[in-house]
């Protein structure tokens, strides 16, 4: 899933992938991609402890927020603060579904995707003609106004205690934490094959000249307030998606889930990972799901009160996402890419290995 | 009539505040072209220092003041560490890097001072002033609050307007290179800028601590409704601060006393979609002036 | 004396100056005179530091200039017009004369300095409280001539200032130039695209072509070279 403008023809590439003969049509690629990370990912869910399971689990479904978010900041430049209250409108959704009625899980899923598909909608339309501080302005008051609408109406959401949520049963005797890992990870591998495709497609070049020039990209044809829209509702419903899952693994939905730090958490880690990749996600999850771990041991080395691991990872995260903006704007996976590239033209016969190094992107 | 007279009352008082933190936006902007979303939290911040000078003793006009310069300086030095560096790059940097900012302070505020329930003291009674027979719901805190916001509005509109000082800053706000090539320490007036501002943040976080949970994310709900304010009145104007200010605390007041306080984020952001919508340069945009 | 060696500044892979070596005297104006895109501009914004070089150096009055930050440039009696006059719209005409002054001035010696130059371009006394946006072309010229001037400069930069004005306007504004400096310390760098008024007017004159000096020499010799003139400078 590597941006598009960096393709090389064959003869550049490594013996060894030309001699594999990989294909070149983009969705064959990714659906080759996806079957060995599920085949990979089988091998790691199968050899680790339920409990393992559950937290590789938790990373996939934060994969599809992150996705989500990635394509809207960095293939389309539009930043958002709120994606934390889309996660929330899917889980909502989806739990008030398995708490008073008995559909079809996937339709339930449905659901959840749509509900935070239309709240992106609402959001989309005005965002339309708004720049980075505003945009960022409006959706961080969006995190802060919705969770509360859910308190008002206790009744309806729950209240303090939140809904429940009733994951499928097992089939045969996998174990639960397993199944709804692989639930989780079914539906991240989904959701990439289908970004990747999109970023690939017209849809994927209109949201990159959108980003790059919104002038130019109109006099191109372009339609930009309809592309802006697009990619919003596209980066909320993924979050829905995450959301509804989220609540899965938690087995409860309640506003405590979605305070203003998970969606300033989502941009962290979008933004340690690569904004504007896709894989780059995977890194920017794991950081979501293993910080609140590592924050605890670490504030436990400074013996801090109980309280303290929490705050301690909310520094974390800042200081992840001033460092990277100063330092490395392009995030781990972009500083991956940078350095295969450079060990890639630094090889012996490929000339002077110095003028094919290129900045990184 | 007289929960309208109240809400109003307490939308006005609550307006100040708003302005005030506004201002601080507008500062920056003025000075940067960057919204500062760490404004609040730096105000939250200086607030949770106070606390600490008069847990020590300290008399609370001392701390005040000590808080202010505190303020000043952590304006300053913000500006210097972190936006410097970030000057001509895009534009998505300085905001995720302000956001950062945001959590790195309540992060610190939270692990320094933990989730111990603390108040603050206000600096005068807080209940309603009685009128005649009534009392009604303003108090000789919410003077305060109204005299303490116009004279930082009425210091920062004679700087500007009537000093060389705010010539210089205006200046170089307006045209930084053309005002380098005339000899004006452009550098050093948008620091004064950020630290100026730092005086009004912290100014709006020790008039909001009294009445609030005084938790490190305090200032979360009165930064939005700072950023609606300055969004109204144009992020370029310090009056359209104060106007956009006493709109949006009378508004929110208005949805809280007749919606419920559960639904005033809401309020507040149908009030800036409204408003994004219609004037997205604000009420008191300055023209764009012909460049040639 | 201005004095510049060897100038050499890049814009990426582009080289907007090439070894540029050039001296301005004082008392007298020195036409830097070049097609578009000859680097004229580029030298200019190098000398008031607001590009840097990759290599070479200037001085002025036996002191460096490079490397030290615009502001302090300019408080060393250099004066910048850049491209496009650089009015500040937003502020009024006064305000514009009296920010130029602030480095340099005390109070009273302020509002005199102002006065004076309303003296020198009467039409602005009309417009002095007006925001600076309201003015017509010829009249901003006046502003950030004034504006350059009130500071009593040492070295006076002009970028292109007769763009965009009447004929009649740009040989005022030349006749006035040619005034102010001689029998003055001045030193006055003219850039011009208008080679013709600029010669009319100036003593020494640099012609530049894609970055590098063509021709340094009087401007009575330039202007009567007429193989010259076909070909870099269009008359």
């Amino acid at each position: 899933m590597s941006p598009p403008g960096t393709s090389r023809s064959w003869g550049d590439r490594a013996p060894w992938v030309r001699g594999l003969r990989l294909p070149t049509q983009p969705l064959v690629r990714h659906l080759l991609l996806a079957l060995c990370g599920a085949g990979l990912l089988y091998a790691i869910t199968s050899s680790l402890s339920p409990y393992n399971d559950f937290e590789v689990g938790e990373i996939a479904l934060y994969v599809i927020a992150l996705a989500g978010l990635s394509l809207l900041t960095g293939s389309n430049g539009q930043i958002s603060l709120g994606h934390g209250a889309f996660m929330a409108v899917g889980a909502y959704s989806a739990a008030l579904l398995m708490t008073h009625t008995h559909l079809n899980f996937l339709i339930e899923l449905v659901a959840a995707i749509g509900a935070a598909g239309l709240l992106g909608l609402v959001i989309g339309i005005p965002a339309t003609r708004l720049k980075g501080p505003y945009l960022a302005g409006l959706t961080l008051l969006l995190a802060l106004a919705l969770p509360p609408i859910a308190d008002k109406w206790s009744s309806t959401f729950g209240g303090d205690q939140g809904l429940t949520t009733t994951t499928p049963s097992a089939p045969g005797t996998i174990n639960p934490e397993e199944w709804l890992a692989w639930i989780q990870i079914i539906g991240a591998l989904i959701t990439l094959v289908l970004l990747a495709n999109l970023l690939r497609s017209r849809f994927g070049r209109s949201f990159r000249a959108v980003r790059d020039d919104e002038i130019a990209a109109s006099l191109a044809g372009i339609h930009v307030a309809r592309t802006k829209v697009i990619a919003f509702v596209i980066s909320a419903a993924c979050a829905g998606l995450a959301g509804a899952f989220l609540g899965l693994s938690t087995g409860v939905v309640n506003t405590g889930e979605f305070p203003l730090t998970l969606s300033i958490q989502l941009l962290a880690a979008m933004v340690l990972g690569g904004t504007g990749t896709l894989m780059g996600m995977w890194w920017g999850a794991i950081l979501l799901v293993y910080l609140p771990q590592w924050s605890t041991s670490l504030s436990g080395d400074f013996s801090l009160g109980s309280g303290a691991s929490a705050y301690l990872a909310t520094i974390i995260f800042g200081v992840v996402l001033i460092v990277v903006m100063i330092a490395a704007p392009t995030g781990i996976q972009g500083g991956l890419r940078w350095a295969w590239r450079r060990l890639w033209s630094l090889r012996p016969g490929t000339g002077d290995g110095m003028s094919k190094i290129s900045r990184p992107a | 009539m007289s929960l309208f007279v109240n809400v109003t009352l307490n939308g006005i008082a609550n307006g100040m505040i708003f302005a005030a933190l506004a201002l601080a936006l507008v500062l920056v902007f003025r000075a940067t072209r960057i919204v500062n979303f760490a404004q609040g939290a730096m105000g939250m911040m200086t607030t949770f220092i106070a606390s600490s000078l008069l847990g020590r003793g300290v008399g609370y006009w001392w701390a005040f003041l000590a808080v202010l310069v505190i303020g000043f300086v952590l304006g300053a030095l913000v500006e210097r560490v972190l936006i410097r560096p970030l000057q001509g790059k895009s534009e998505l940097n300085p905001v995720i890097v302000t956001i950062g900012l945001l959590v790195v302070l309540e992060g610190i505020a939270g692990t320094i001072y933990g989730n111990s329930s603390r108040g603050f003291p206000a600096a005068y009674s807080q209940s309603g002033l009685t009128l005649g027979h009534t009392k009604i719901a303003f108090s000789h805190f919410d003077v305060f609050i109204l005299v303490a916001v116009l004279v930082l509005m009425t210091a920062t509109l004679v700087l500007f307007r009537a000093t060389s000082l705010g010539l210089r800053m205006r200046a170089s706000a307006f045209a930084g290179e053309i005002s380098r090539l005339l000899g004006v320490r452009v550098g050093l007036l948008l620091t004064l800028g950020w630290a100026l501002a730092g005086v009004a943040g912290s100014l709006s976080g020790l008039l909001v601590a009294p009445t609030s949970s005084f938790g490190p994310y305090y200032m979360d709900l009165v930064l939005v409704y700072a950023f609606t304010a300055a969004v109204i009145g144009g992020l370029e104007s310090p009056v359209g601060a104060l106007i956009g200010g006493l709109i949006t605390g009378l508004s929110i007041s208005y949805v809280g006393g007749y919606l419920g306080s559960g639904l005033q984020p809401l309020g507040a952001l149908v009030l800036l979609m409204v408003a994004l919508m219609a004037r997205p340069e604000g009420i008191f945009a300055r023209p764009p002036a012909r460049r040639v | 004396m201005l004095e510049v060696q060897g100038l050499s500044v890049s814009y990426g892979a582009v080289e907007a100056l090439k070894s540029v070596t050039f001296s301005a005297r004082p008392g007298a104006i020195t036409a830097i005179l070049g097609a578009n895109g000859a680097g004229k501009t580029t030298l200019l914004r190098t000398i008031s530091g607001l590009v840097k070089p990759r290599a070479g150096a200037v001085r002025f009055a036996g002191e460096k200039l490079l490397g030290r930050a615009v502001e302090d440039i300019a408080r060393r009696g250099v004066s910048h017009v850049p491209e496009g006059r650089g009015v500040i719209s937003e502020l009024t005409v006064e305000d514009n004369l009296r920010l130029a002054t602030l480095w340099c001035m005390a109070r009273r010696e302020r509002q005199k300095a102002i006065e004076a130059t309303f003296e020198l371009f009467p039409r602005l006394r009309d417009f002095r409280r007006r925001h600076a946006s309201t003015l017509s072309g010829g009249e901003r010229q006046m502003l950030v001539l004034g504006r350059a001037l009130i500071s009593r400069p040492k070295l006076l930069l002009l970028d292109e200032p007769s763009l965009g004005l009447a004929p009649l306007v740009t040989a005022q504004l030349m006749a006035l130039l040619r005034d102010h400096t001689q029998g003055t310390d001045l030193t006055v760098v003219l850039v011009e695209q208008n080679a013709r008024s600029a010669l009319s007017v100036s003593q020494d004159a640099v012609v530049l072509n894609l970055g590098e000096v063509v021709v340094s020499d009087e401007a009575a010799v330039i202007a009567a070279d007429s193989g010259l003139r076909h070909h870099y400078l269009g008359f």
